[in-house]
């Protein structure tokens, strides 16, 4: 454990020593930032419209009308900014012979991915704590239910960590920080869209596409539930794919 | 300390080590010489790990670097080709990263970092980025990060590569100081680095061990017949003659001429030492005998005629000296 915790540390250390850590968070923020303001003044005409119609404020729920959205729209934008956190994990070793240091150490190769997983999702994981600022302001003005909002963070840290899992995989296989990140923000958009033709396709078919659909697992998170079946899909692709990353590694070392 | 068996590996269908056996006991440092391209760096890969031979045994400290890699990498400390470093954290930084990972327990390690940098000469940048070092310095801080865990046995992927002529001779004094208490082995093509150096050498090429022994050893080894150097001063008259009507000599051949002094190269039977002889014909003439030394093969000339000649074994090696 000491170990993982050391290769973390460094991670995150050497985040926040490259511009890569400000730039993502920073950005991040500005845009959220934005669309947050954006769906509040949209939010709030809304629920002025339908007073107006003398609906009453009980059929306007801010849970479903704002937090939702806000939430799925920031998994679109993780999608964009998460390829530039694991573009460097293996490939900015490789590329500066810092993997002969790591695999000549006594350490295991487990530990070393694990101590990079954990280290993207710690930077991860700030930007998600952003998000918190926003969330409580809500609260300062209305009441919205938390437990929606607690299972949304929970499917966003799974989801974040499936993409995280395939980004150390796609760094794995190449030294080139820019193949890594143009492939990884690649396989995202296909894992996200990879359902859009489901409709078109056989039952079959179908189900299995939406299986396969890493946000499409998000929605019942979304809706304030934890549903085991998909805290196992995500625990479980998260396991091949840092399995997949740590054969990766060994037949690099069988290759030479 | 090290034991490697037969060790081959293969690179696809490129054989970069084939059949390599050497040992080398506590304390000993051995010189790892061959041109580029040898297969010096594969063999330091696997002994320490990095990867793992297609076949063949590699024992570092009494354990398999393939069956007990952590047991091994824990008495292990290798310095690669191009030092280590992480560009974006500072020497001393580093430096505890690499205790950490190495297993330097919490409470040594600050101690520990300081009296590696103070040995290795490297405290005045230690809160310098690694990205702003000279070559120098990241050699020596390549090299203090292998240190760090005071390892049994050290691995030095061409240490003195791109140092200055000042920061070599430090290097290598700091070696031979390391040796003693660590076993060391160190790759290099700079051949007078290996004879100051090293107690015993392996000469390695495509793949192959041409030979293992001291240098001294592999100096008078391949000597083979030997041969004189003799500058004589004859005032005219021909002296090659004269020398090779001396018992023993087997031939004579003119190497320099300056002025009226001529240098000649003496060829003479196996262990028959004629340097009285040939000094008192040539005083006995009358002639000045300015120079007379045998001649003995540098490592350089040795180290190529192991490598350039069409090598089949190991013990081509002392028909090698014959051409």
């Amino acid at each position: 454990m000491n170990n993982i915790l050391a290769i973390t540390h460094k991670e995150l250390k050497s985040y926040f020593a490259s511009p890569i850590a400000y730039v993502v968070i920073g950005l991040y923020s500005l845009v959220y930032g934005y669309y947050f303001y954006a769906a509040v003044r949209f939010f709030e005409r809304q629920s002025m419209q339908m007073a107006g119609l003398g609906m009453g404020s009980p059929s306007v729920n801010i849970n479903e009308q704002l937090i939702r959205p806000v939430f799925q729209y920031s998994m679109v934008v993780f999608l964009i900014l998460l390829p530039m956190i694991t573009m460097r994990t293996y490939s900015e070793e490789k590329r500066s012979g810092t993997m002969e240091l790591l695999l000549t150490a006594p350490i295991t190769d487990f530990q070393i991915i694990m101590g990079k997983f954990l280290g993207a999702m710690g930077l991860y994981a700030a930007m998600l704590g952003i998000t918190v600022i926003h969330m409580a302001l809500l609260y300062w003005v209305s009441n919205p239910e938390w437990m929606p909002i607690v299972t949304s963070y929970l499917g966003l840290l799974l989801m974040g960590g499936c993409f995280m899992a395939v980004g150390l995989l796609i760094s794995s296989f190449t030294k080139n920080q820019i193949v890594a990140v143009v492939a990884t923000f690649a396989v995202f958009m296909m894992l996200w869209m990879i359902n859009w033709i489901a409709q078109f396709m056989s039952p079959t078919s179908q189900a299995i596409l939406n299986y396969l659909s890493i946000t499409g697992h998000l929605e019942d998170f979304m809706g304030g539930v934890i549903d085991t079946k998909h805290v196992v899909y995500y625990v479980s692709f998260i396991a091949f794919g840092l399995f997949l990353t740590a054969r990766s590694v060994d037949v690099e070392r069988w290759r030479g | 300390m090290i034991d490697v068996q037969h060790l081959t590996k293969h690179y696809g269908p490129v054989t970069a080590v084939q059949d390599v056996s050497f040992k080398a006991e506590r304390g000993e440092i051995l010189g790892f010489l061959g041109p580029n391209g040898a297969g010096k760096t594969t063999t330091m890969r696997i002994l320490t790990g990095y990867m793992p031979p297609t076949d063949g045994k590699a024992l570092v400290a009494g354990y398999d670097v393939l069956e007990q890699p952590i047991d091994a990498k824990r008495r292990t400390g290798y310095l690669p080709e191009t030092p280590p470093l992480y560009p974006d954290m500072t020497v001393s930084d580093y430096l505890m990263f690499c205790a950490r990972i190495k297993g330097v327990p919490r409470a040594d390690r600050a101690a520990r970092v300081k009296t590696t940098m103070d040995r290795t000469r490297i405290a005045d940048v230690a809160t310098r980025h690694c990205a702003k070092l000279s070559k120098g310095y990241r050699q020596r801080v390549g090299l203090a990060q292998a240190l760090l865990h005071n390892p049994d046995v050290l691995i030095l992927d061409e240490p003195t590569a791109g140092l200055d002529p000042k920061q070599i001779i430090e290097t290598r004094r700091l070696i031979k100081e390391l040796g003693g208490e660590h076993t060391v082995i160190l790759s290099t093509h700079i051949l007078p680095e290996v004879s100051q150096t090293c107690q015993r050498v392996v000469i390695i090429n495509k793949g192959r061990v041409v030979a293992v022994d001291t240098p001294e050893n592999l100096t008078s080894r391949l000597q083979g017949s030997g041969s004189l150097y003799v500058e004589v001063d004859s005032m005219g008259s021909d002296a090659q003659a004269a020398l090779s009507s001396v018992a023993g000599v087997t031939g004579v051949s003119v190497s320099e001429k300056h002025g009226s002094a001529t240098g000649y190269e003496v060829a003479t039977a196996a262990d028959r030492d004629v340097r009285r002889e040939l000094a008192a014909t040539v005083v006995g003439r009358g002639w000045g005998l300015l120079e007379l030394r045998p001649m003995r093969m540098s490592l350089e000339e040795i180290f190529l005629s192991l490598t350039t000649e069409e090598t089949e074994a190991p013990t081509a090696a002392g028909e090698a000296a014959h051409e």
